[in-house]
């Protein structure tokens, strides 16, 4: 177990936590960029490239800057007056504490029997682009069409309704 | 001779590397090859602030910095000297630690894109299997620290100017990304030092280059315009006009690090470019093949200095674009032409070698421009230029 | 302890941090903060696994992740416009507030 495991490890901990812990907005987001840059960089140190600089560029590159824009249009920087955290939000640690502890028995129990490969899988980018177009031809239509449909349903759902704003100031 | 004179550099490299240790040695490499990119780009920069401010002086009939060193060209020292001494003036209310966080990201992205340019024959820092996707993860990740810039002055200005840079970066990404598409499917790699040598052939004396083919023209149309547009460059540089937003989102950084954002913006236009070269105009080879002789990477730099030529040309002659009129022509005119772009990349490929597939493919990608072209023009409802004159 | 149980550990960890995130905040895009924490998590092990695991069929983990990140994307563009909307509707984005389906 490798320091660079180690310190990745801590960087993308630390990222997520102070995306679930900070008070203002946007600080979050920046935070969670650290997370999904520290998660890319552990694609890297499991020879992923192609999954880490996917990750980069889909995450940081858009979802990022998404959730930001998101925030700017929800004036979220404004702190609430009843604090950041729910009413119920000793039930939702307690639960996610739950989820640890179960998943983490999980894999300590399970620490002898997990595989151990040290050969590294060999794919090169173009074994994947044969493989998109090839056997996993289906999963990616599908996810072109899902594309294509979560793209209009944002813009329709997002969409500023001006037309009824008129009929109603006329009526 | 000739061989050495191109290999120059990594020969060099060899030399200075073979007196540590063999255990260091790789490392001891890289990092000296990084100290190089980190040193000659930014010099490279200082050069072509002196050229623009030349230029664009002479384009606009007027003489430009003469006073500082021989015909103004040491006008970046005097330009550096003042930045480095200027008072650094945070704002009481911006949010201190993302507003010195912002430079910093802007330049660590933009400088992670030279890792994976060859500009020379063996002289790419890392040969990446996937170094195009590398590229433009990098390019993505420098939008947030735009936002960030913006966000962080707490200045209506700044963030105003910071949204519309990152809506226009955001836009024109994806034309960017189709038109190199194109080039990744005829080449069938993703890693840019195949792309180079897959480019590096002649007939008759004539290169393979790629902006040499209808798709190809037409794919680094696209891409210029794309690049002009993700690097803020005139004429889309709304974000950042200074007559519309005081200076958009770098508002409220002075001294050190607005010259870090301006140097990241300069370093960006080098390292865009010599993507554009790579994936277009050949890279490191040589225009014709009986001037093979010259060393690669002189190709490599010269075909960049002309790309920064032309960015500095359009900025001096075009007049600016406004922010709907800029998304407006990525979303409904660039888009649909790199997607007929690469219909006919496809059809290229598959129609096999000889004259026929010239004719086709410039037919369609001509009628696909003048059909949307004539489309937009006529809903615009233009009419015939009308003078005023001032009396 | 192996390397593949340290990863599955990090991406346990990550899980349970997006899940309480998502279950104790009061701003809905902090909650859509979490839900993508939880996928990135879940790929991580994804690919933990490709890495660690047999190799039979060399491609299979590599290629769920890249779904799973093209689907996060997509299903995170649209969440954040239904939290758009419903500020626009409510005026606010404080979950606390919105847990009655009148108005």
């Amino acid at each position: 177990m490798s320091v660079v495991f180690y310190l990745l490890a801590a960087l993308t901990v630390a990222g997520g936590l102070a995306a679930m812990l900070l008070k203002n907005t946007v600080h979050c987001a920046l935070a969670l960029t650290v997370a999904f840059a520290g998660l890319a960089l552990l694609f890297l140190n499991l020879d992923a490239q192609f999954a880490g600089f996917a990750q980069i560029l889909v995450y940081i590159g858009a979802v990022a800057i998404l959730v930001v824009f998101a925030i700017l249009l929800t004036r979220g920087s404004e702190t609430p007056k009843d604090g950041v955290f729910s009413r119920t939000w000793l039930t939702g640690l307690a639960i996610a504490a739950a989820v640890f502890a179960v998943l983490g028995w999980a894999v300590i129990g399970s620490a002898r029997v997990l595989p151990h490969e040290t050969a590294v899988p060999a794919v090169t980018v173009q074994q994947i682009g044969v493989a998109l177009v090839g056997r996993y031809v289906l999963p990616l239509e599908i996810v072109g069409v899902l594309l294509t449909a979560a793209l209009i349903g944002a813009v329709i759902v997002a969409m500023h309704e001006k037309v009824e704003h008129e009929k109603e100031e006329q009526k | 001779m000739i061989e050495n004179c191109d290999q120059i550099f990594v020969l060099l490299r060899h030399w200075l590397v073979s007196f540590l240790p063999a255990a260091w040695q790789q490392t001891a490499g890289v990092l000296l090859s990084v100290a190089t990119i980190v040193c000659l780009f930014p010099a490279l920069f200082a050069l072509t602030t002196v050229f623009e401010r030349k230029g664009l002086a002479r384009i606009q009939n007027r003489l430009g910095p003469n006073r500082v060193g021989p015909f103004g060209f040491f006008q970046p020292i005097a330009d550096a000297i003042k930045s480095l001494t200027k008072e650094d003036i945070v704002p009481l209310s911006a949010d201190a630690a993302v507003h010195f966080l912002a430079p910093v990201l802007l330049v660590i992205t933009v400088f992670m894109g030279f890792a994976v340019l060859p500009m020379g024959r063996n002289m790419v820092l890392v040969d990446l299997d996937a170094g195009l996707l590398f590229y433009f993860a990098m390019g993505a990740s420098s939008e947030l620290a735009v936002f960030m810039a913006g966000w962080s002055s707490r200045n209506k200005y700044s963030l105003l100017g910071a949204m519309r840079a990152v809506a226009q970066m955001i836009s024109y990404e994806v034309p960017l990304l189709m038109s190199s598409v194109v080039v990744v499917m005829i080449t069938g790699s993703l890693s840019l030092t195949k792309i180079v040598e897959a480019q590096n052939h002649y007939t008759w004396g004539l290169p393979h280059w790629y902006i040499f083919t209808p798709w190809g023209f037409a794919g680094f149309l696209m891409y210029a315009i794309a690049t002009t547009a993700e690097t803020n460059r005139s004429p889309f540089d709304l974000p950042e006009g200074e007559s519309e937003l005081v200076a958009g989102y770098h508002t409220e950084y002075s001294g050190f690090k607005f010259a870090l954002f301006f140097l990241g913006e300069y370093v960006a236009m080098f390292s865009i470019s010599g993507l554009g070269t790579t994936l277009f105009l050949g890279g490191w080879s040589a225009p014709f093949s009986f001037l093979t002789w010259v060393p690669s990477w002189i190709w490599f730099f010269s075909k960049l200095m002309l790309s920064i030529f032309v960015f500095i040309w359009m900025r001096g002659t075009l007049p600016r674009l406004r922010q709907d009129q800029l998304m407006n022509f990525a979303w409904k005119f660039v888009l649909p032409m790199c997607l007929v772009n690469l219909l006919v990349a496809g059809l290229w490929r598959f129609m096999g070698d000889g004259w026929l597939r010239w004719v086709v493919c410039s037919a369609i990608l001509l009628l696909a421009y003048a059909g949307m072209g004539l489309g937009e023009m006529r809903k615009q409802r233009l009419g015939p230029r009308s003078y005023r004159y001032a009396e | 302890m192996t390397p593949l149980a340290g990863y599955l550990l990090v991406a346990a960890l990550l899980f349970s941090i997006g899940l309480a995130g998502a279950l104790t905040r009061r701003n809905a895009i902090l909650v859509l903060i979490g839900i993508e924490l939880m996928l990135n998590a879940a790929n991580l092990n994804l690919i933990a696994f490709w890495r660690y695991g047999p190799h039979p069929e060399a491609l299979t983990g590599m290629m769920f992740a890249i779904f799973s990140i093209a689907v996060a994307a997509a299903e995170a563009a649209v969440g954040l416009g239904l939290v758009i909307q419903i500020h626009r509707h409510a005026h606010t984005t404080d979950l606390d507030a919105m847990n009655r389906m009148k108005g």
